[in-house]
């Protein structure tokens, strides 16, 4: 029984191993719960579950596992586009006293599958059909009072009951938005990369210690540098499109900030040309040639881009194509000198990942950076600085 | 066996689920890895849990400096250089300068202590993964004197965690992990009546309002948490602030008194400024 369960989590990407089963045997078997459902839960997810951040898959793995084997199939077998939230009916407090439970869970489950088989084509709306946006009580985004939830994000109606369907850990997912902490906590990653890179010093300490163990001998011990040397260079997309974005650029701007001592940062719209700037209030008086920014820092600056890369296609393609200025050459000949010189690059993009195919001009990019673009969450912030990491050990060798 | 349970006592409020966390712990004899927002005690936790089994409570206080060995023992190799040129006799045992760390006294001690492994993610990233050995087995060598430490019963280890670094998955994979959730209002009532057995019902509701209030601030940098919530109340109390008076400066707007004890950063403090005279200008007009 606890092998399916166990599969179950895996299944939703719960990185749970054999060493947890074995201890959730074990407790089952000193009856440590009994008989009872939610405590099962708890125990489950105290043994299973090793980061916050997965409670909320755990919790999407035991809804799937507690509802029924049936219903998980019947639900599979629905096409993912019935439930895309096509439409959202609202509801007054009129309707919603109409609406009245229709018996119990069994009940239910009965009549879904009944449903289920007279039902042959996608449907939203109306009050019977399994579908999106609803007052049946089967489907998503809807509101029934004892509905029945398929592959839905998040309740509008907030009326299930079973624990594990609240999912409130669900902010906790690492695929979801930053803050200034999380933040903080990724790129901390890279500074610890800095300290074992750096060079190597005298610990006067140690060297006293084992000198005093040898009985006097002179024993010397060497220790790793210990501050941060970690130069960076973040280059912002500011206006247009990224005004919506401006609150997760700000927290990051605000991290790196505490992070690092040798932090620079500039702007540019779009895409970089031959001039960046480093206050927008100013951006036409006071800028800094995209050259002169290649030759004042030196190769050992990890270059990090943060921008929607959101645009015409033309405006990366084509002289002429910015919408500000008269570009004398193309933006991607501007990239790639950026990133011929620092060959530490990242671009962090601060679109949902899913949405990025629905532009061309994000592909173009993508491409330059040579499949260096990450979403600017805390994965794929996670996933840019290992990148980084990893690009510097491989050219560090080869320049050195 | 007897099974001992941790529950709420006069003092402690500890929500069901942690509970269960914290027997499942006991009994099946695994450390307990606790994360959660500063300030939703975890740290008093261990301390309540020593104090319902009477157990001894060993308090192992991580710092960035900490290594893993402190925690099983420390060789004074510098005394005994110095007590070698001053010709003491004590140098030719070398047992004399070996200090027991927390560990080495949570294995030896008589009766089953709790150990407490405080904010384990202020240390450096490898710290965790030298005491797997340590924490799995519940033993250890002494190199210096040939000795082998074997636990007499395990501990039962508490161990916390602010989340400032990622654990190692061996290291997870030996520990049970219990996120502690903020609590709700009607858990923090209960906290607080066992703190404040006589505050008023009216000031107190108030008081939760104002403190739920502060927290749903969007862009506050540093949350409110209970220990500063409970902190607040001490001096409303000791200042003898009515619930009228606190009803009256969430009405009119403005920063409410004693606002000390729940914001601890300035740009916070002007924040909530700022909303209050915003809220005033669109009342007045």
């Amino acid at each position: 029984m606890l092998i399916e369960f166990f599969l179950c989590l895996r299944k939703h990407g719960v990185p749970t191993s054999l060493t947890e089963l074995l201890d959730l045997v074990n407790a089952m078997e000193r009856q440590l719960v009994f008989a009872d459902v939610e405590a099962f839960y708890h125990l489950a997810r105290l043994i299973m579950v090793k980061d916050e951040t997965q409670y909320d898959r755990f919790d999407r793995a035991c809804a799937e596992y507690f509802e029924g084997v049936e219903q998980i199939d019947i639900a599979s077998s629905i096409p993912a586009e019935w439930l895309e939230r096509s439409m959202q009916k609202h509801l007054s407090d009129e309707d919603k006293a109409k609406l009245k439970a229709l018996g119990g869970l069994d009940e239910l489950l009965k009549t879904f599958r009944e449903r289920l088989q007279e039902q042959q084509k996608r449907h939203a709306g109306g009050n019977k059909w399994i579908g999106t946006g609803g007052t049946s009580p089967f489907g998503a985004y809807g509101y029934h009072p004892e509905g029945i939830r398929i592959g839905q994000d998040g309740s509008n109606a907030r009326r299930a009951v079973k624990v594990w369907d609240k999912r409130e850990f669900k902010d906790l997912d690492t695929d979801e938005e930053l803050n200034n902490r999380s933040i903080q906590l990724a790129l901390r990653r890279l500074r610890k990369f800095a300290r074992t890179g750096a060079l190597e010093e005298l610990d006067l300490d140690e060297t006293i210690r084992a000198t005093s163990k040898k009985a006097g001998l002179l024993d010397l011990q060497w220790q790793p540098e210990r501050h941060n040397a970690m130069k960076v260079l973040i280059l912002f997309d500011v206006g247009g499109s990224m005004d919506d974005h401006i609150f997760a650029c700000q927290q990051l701007f605000a991290a790196a900030r505490n992070e690092f001592k040798h932090l620079e940062f500039y702007y540019f719209h779009n895409c970089v040309y031959e001039s960046v700037w480093k206050q927008n209030n100013r951006r036409h008086t006071e800028k800094l040639s995209t050259l002169d920014l290649i030759h004042r820092f030196g190769r050992d600056y990890k270059l990090i881009f943060v921008g929607d890369a959101t645009m015409g296609p033309y405006e990366i393609a084509y002289p002429g194509g910015s919408v500000e200025h008269w570009n004398e050459e193309p933006g991607e000949v501007w990239m790639r000198r950026l990133l011929n010189h620092f060959t530490n690059a990242v671009w962090l993009n601060p679109q949902l990942r899913e949405h990025w195919h629905w532009h061309h001009s994000i592909d173009m990019l993508h491409e330059i950076m040579g499949g260096r673009m990450y979403p600017l969450t805390v994965a794929g912030l996670t996933e840019a600085i290992a990148a980084l990491l990893k690009k510097s050990a491989a050219t560090g060798l080869s320049v050195e | 066996m007897t099974r001992q349970s941790f529950t709420s006592t006069a003092t402690y409020i500890v929500a069901e689920d942690l509970s269960l966390a914290v027997n499942a712990a006991v009994t099946l004899e695994k450390p307990l890895l606790l994360k959660g927002e500063p300030g939703t005690g975890k740290t008093r936790l261990a301390e309540e849990l020593a104090a319902s089994l009477n157990a001894p409570l060993l308090r192992w206080q991580i710092k960035s400096t900490t290594k893993a060995q402190q925690g099983l023992y420390e060789y004074d190799a510098v005394s005994r250089l110095r007590d070698s040129q001053l010709g003491s006799d004590k140098v030719h045992d070398i047992s004399n300068y070996i200090k027991p760390g927390k560990l080495w006294q949570a294995f030896t001690a008589e009766q089953r202590p709790v150990l407490l492994i405080d904010e384990i993610d202020k240390a450096d990233i490898e710290f965790p993964n030298d005491l797997l050995h340590e924490l799995d087995q519940m033993e250890f060598h002494v190199y210096e004197t040939g000795e082998q430490i074997v636990a007499q019963q395990r501990p039962i280890v508490i161990i916390t965690s602010n989340n400032e670094k990622e654990l190692p998955d061996a290291f997870l994979r030996r520990c049970f992990f219990h996120y502690i959730k903020f609590p709700d209002a009607d858990t923090l009532r209960d906290i607080v009546q066992v703190h404040y057995p006589d505050i008023q019902k009216q000031l107190l509701s108030t008081a939760l309002e104002v403190f739920f209030d502060v927290r749903q601030m969007p862009n506050v940098k540093k949350k409110p948490s209970t220990s500063e919530l409970i902190d607040w109340l001490k001096l409303l109390l000791a200042e003898k602030i009515t619930p009228q008076q606190l009803q009256e400066t969430k009405q009119k707007g403005g920063l409410m008194p004693l606002f000390g004890a729940l914001l601890k950063n300035e740009q916070d403090v002007q924040l909530v400024e700022k909303l209050a005279f915003m809220a005033r200008r669109r009342d007045g007009s």
